[in-house]
């Protein structure tokens, strides 16, 4: 991607965009687990406090030694993933000090507030969860192990907030003099729709990874024949987290879906190879798209080998089935609204945006020249009228508000698909474990006669004697899921390019005029570090994992 | 200090916590090696605060230089 305006290399912004993708990609390797541990674990604890008020020592025992287990795990991915947040913001103020500087205290509001939640709430309440057992009342550790699940949670919502602030500026003004964005309503930032929806898909997809993992986890002991009750237990709970979480997921995400098509059409118009919207648009299922190469969405009519289903990309986009959906085109062309109002076309973008930064320019000029009230109100009024395109009078060609197409479209069928994969196997799970009359037998006896388990598992509610490969299925939807969730932040990231903030900055103006070069040793330095890092999450887990819980 | 007072009883929760911790010990190397990576290595020597060394205190006007000028 060319830069227009600035002299810095292609490379500096090329190795800072990949800088940051990795850096985001690895830490999101470790939040999804602390968020779906912490559901799992505190639902383990709940059990115990519960068989604890009953008086059943030998129930409480084992869910006491259950849930220790499960927050043992929580507890190495916690400390692994400590702090692998804070090289993001090192990046901004490095690679990104143009963006740093232009979104001013919006950026850095929610920031500042997920840290202070992050150290206290975390700090103490998982102090107490590790070190409180025999210290503090049975209730209390039971609230500061949910407590410690919720600061995360919390933690994480201003980080969505942060995020989607980039997706959808709202609450702020742009301050010429100070060149800076200002909050001028921290309700409307902080309680932002695009928000909303994103931290509710986000964490709920966070929850299926702790189920996977927990499922996973269980079904290795099962195929080891160790543990065998710890097991079977915890996959009864990691299936139903699972389960619940990943329907929960499928429903925000169609919120979500309904956010971009209203704020970020081009996102989801590559996410569905869409070249040429309508109404009545179907969703496609499958399609060839290539992957190494942007398509001609100019001028092919559609992706080849494309099989739909027909009105579901209105429906989703809309909630209606005859919705209309703009495609690639229509965007970079201009389209109307089934309301009667009308989208510029992206020529039409570029001329008010070149009048924004036109008119800021003329203004500090004026303003540092002296002149009068009547000649700076002039360029504000024009700056004003037009800043809702600023970004654009950076855009020299209009392909360049054009996403890459096959990430957005490959990652976004990754991501559905996995997810869909996961909805049929937890529920699998849960009918065949428990006792569901005529439910139950039904599912087995056909799973049997489809060749999935043997003959002998066709009666009864256990799966502990299942072939090898059962097992092994379980444990590789762990990398799989991982795959999926990864897969929703690429067509987050990538369905919003070129744009820093949205229609404001696109990544040209926001990177620093650095050496590619240093950007690409860091880039290198962090790949060794971060394998690194993962490598000993990796054997320390493996490990407790195998040493298993302290029955 | 009263041992039945909250501020010992927070004091022991600590002092005990850590000083019976196992697996905890590995994982507060861990942590402390990365942070001392991240503050002591990274953001020292890698990640300046790239506007505080230009912009001479004039941030406004050196971003405006930045991205206003051809």
């Amino acid at each position: 991607m060319t830069n227009l305006l600035l002299n810095i290399d292609a490379g500096t912004i090329d190795w800072s965009r990949a800088q940051f993708a990795l850096t985001a990609i690895y830490h999101w390797l470790f939040v999804p687990l602390t968020l779906g541990l912490a559901v799992i674990m505190g639902i383990m604890e709940t059990i115990y406090y519960r068989t604890q008020k009953r008086d059943d020592k030998s129930a409480a025992m084992f869910w006491k030694k259950t849930a220790q287990f499960w927050q043992k795990l929580f507890g190495i991915n916690f400390a692994m993933g400590v702090a692998t947040g804070i090289i993001l913001e090192f990046e901004f103020g490095t690679n990104w000090s143009n963006y740093s500087w232009f979104v001013g205290d919006i950026f850095g509001a929610p920031l500042a507030v997920e840290g202070i939640v992050a150290f206290f709430m975390e700090s103490t309440f998982v102090a107490v969860m590790f070190f409180g057992w025999n210290k503090v009342s049975r209730g209390f550790h039971l609230a500061s192990t949910w407590l410690t699940g919720l600061g995360a949670t919390i933690s994480a919502w201003w980080i969505l907030v942060a995020n989607a602030w980039m997706q959808y500026p709202v609450g702020c003004e742009f301050n010429p003099d100070t060149m800076r964005n200002e909050m001028v309503s921290f309700a409307e930032v902080a309680l932002s729709p695009f928000a909303v929806s994103k931290f509710c898909h986000t964490v709920t997809s966070a929850w299926i990874i702790g189920g996977v993992f927990c499922v996973g986890v269980s079904c290795w002991y099962l195929m080891k024949k160790r543990e065998t009750k710890m097991a079977l237990e915890s996959l009864k709970i990691g299936a139903a987290v699972g389960l619940v979480a990943s329907v929960l997921a499928a429903a925000t995400g169609h919120k979500s879906a309904q956010d971009v098509a209203e704020v970020q059409p081009m996102k989801l118009a590559a996410m569905e190879a869409l070249y040429n919207g309508g109404t009545d648009v179907g969703l496609t299922a499958v399609a060839w798209v290539n992957p190494l190469s942007q398509p001609d969405y100019e001028n092919e009519e559609s992706a080849p080998l494309k099989i739909e289903m027909p009105y579901a990309l209105s429906f989703m986009a809309t909630n209606d089935l005859h919705g209309y959906v703009p495609g690639i085109n229509d965007i970079l062309n201009g389209y109307t609204r089934p309301d009667g109002t009308k989208e510029p076309s992206v020529d039409e973008k570029i001329e008010m945006g070149k009048q924004a930064i036109e008119a800021l320019a003329a203004y500090r000029k004026a303003k540092q020249e002296g002149a009068d009230e009547t000649t700076l109100n002039a360029h504000l009024s024009l700056l004003a009228s037009n800043m809702k395109y600023f970004g654009y009078g950076y855009i020299k060609d209009k392909s360049q508000v054009v996403p890459p197409i096959a990430v957005n479209f490959w990652a976004f069928r990754i991501m559905v698909g996995v997810g869909c994969l996961l909805i049929l196997y937890f529920a699998l799970l849960l009918v065949i474990t428990h006792k569901i009359p005529f439910l139950t037998v039904f599912t087995r006896r056909l799973l049997a006669a489809l060749g999935l388990i043997p003959e002998t598992e066709a009666d009864g509610y256990e799966i502990t004697n299942l072939p090898a490969w059962h097992y092994w299925f379980a444990i590789a939807l762990i990398p799989l899921a991982y795959l999926a969730s990864e897969s929703g932040w690429l067509v987050a990231e990538f369905g919003r390019q070129p744009w820093t903030i949205q229609d404001m900055l696109p990544t040209w103006v926001a990177v620093s005029d650095l050496q590619s070069g240093s950007v690409m040793l860091t880039f290198v330095l962090f790949l060794i570090l971060f394998t690194t890092m993962l490598a000993v999450e990796i054997n320390i887990m493996l490990k407790q994992i195998k040493k298993g819980p302290e029955l | 200090m009263k041992k039945d007072s909250f501020a010992y009883r927070v004091f022991d929760l600590y002092y005990e916590g850590f000083r019976n911790m196992r697996l905890g010990r590995t994982l507060w190397a861990v942590i402390l090696i990365k942070l001392i990576i991240i503050f002591a290595v990274l953001k020292v020597f890698f990640f300046p605060n790239y506007l505080k060394e230009h912009a001479n205190g004039d941030e406004a006007g050196y971003v405006a230089t930045q991205i206003l000028n051809p």
